[in-house]
């Protein structure tokens, strides 16, 4: 899978960390010629073709199905705005993906995910259970999954999940291969230990109701620190 | 609907965890899930806008 070279087929919001990436993107004059009617019918139909894959990374980033979508939403608005700079041909996957965690990292500095909190409340919420029971479930997995700092969480979804090699997940984060490598490491280390010592954060009988709890200790936690 | 199937890859499989499969089930599961309609409603709304 391609991605292009790493200045066309990036949008003018998804700059990295600590830049102001709060604006829509750029009307600025485009990087190339309009786009063929093919080309726009073509950008549509991939931009559809990834829409499911766009919910699944950002289920694995923030947790919750509805914050999710909205995301999801945020990156089609965003992605068809900067259409004129995808380069046919390369990855639309990963290039939506680009948008997609910017806009994730954008809100998050909004404190919209407060994603920022989630080890602290991890701390707090993990439990060893006497035993664990059967074969591991999906929501203990996801549960694990979100106890791990963002970017940790992000390596790990991009090559453990979404099965992009390490260059490739370097390009959707913007950093180096060595980077990524590292934070996947670790990640699987966590992942590993909590799953083989049974401390995966506690299972509720609803989901739903599980992350409601964790959400409320979550705006507990941001209270208690203002 | 045609979604692009990420590679897999194989050159970690020695050495991943058990629960390496679970990731992977986790991601697909949401990618299998039944799309709902808005995203395509908004994706037609900004065509027409763009056509309109």
């Amino acid at each position: 899978m391609r991605m292009g070279n790493a200045a066309a087929p990036t949008p003018t919001d998804s700059a990295p960390q600590g830049a102001s990436s709060s604006g829509t993107p750029s009307s600025a004059a485009p990087a190339r010629a309009p786009r063929s009617a093919h080309d726009a019918i073509a950008f549509k139909r991939e931009l559809t073709g990834v829409i499911p894959h766009l919910r699944a990374f950002a289920r694995g980033l923030c947790g919750r199905p509805d914050l999710a979508d909205d995301l999801v939403q945020e990156t089609l608005l965003k992605a068809w705005a900067a259409q004129e700079r995808f380069e046919p041909g390369t990855s639309m996957r990963a290039w939506t993906f680009v948008i997609l965690r910017n806009a994730y990292l954008t809100d998050m500095r909004r404190n919209r995910f407060r994603a920022d909190y989630d080890e602290t409340v991890a701390e707090r919420v993990l439990v060893a259970p006497a035993g664990q029971e059967g074969p591991l479930h999906l929501s203990d997995m996801h549960r694990a999954l979100l106890t791990l700092p963002p970017e940790r969480r992000e390596a790990l979804l991009l090559v453990g999940a979404g099965g992009f090699s390490y260059e490739e997940a370097a390009q959707i984060c913007q950093c180096a291969v060595g980077t990524i490598k590292s934070r996947v490491g670790r990640a699987r280390a966590t992942l590993t230990q909590m799953i083989d010592t049974g401390q995966i954060p506690r299972r509720s009988t609803d989901d739903s109701v599980a992350h409601d709890a964790i959400m409320d200790e979550l705006d507990a936690t941001v209270q208690l620190e203002r | 609907m045609k979604t692009p199937a990420p590679r897999r890859r194989n050159g970690e499989r020695g050495k991943s965890p058990e629960w390496a499969d679970g990731l992977r089930r986790l991601y697909d599961s949401v990618v299998e899930e039944p799309l709902p309609d808005s995203f395509a409603k908004l994706l037609d709304q900004l065509d027409d806008d763009a056509h309109g």
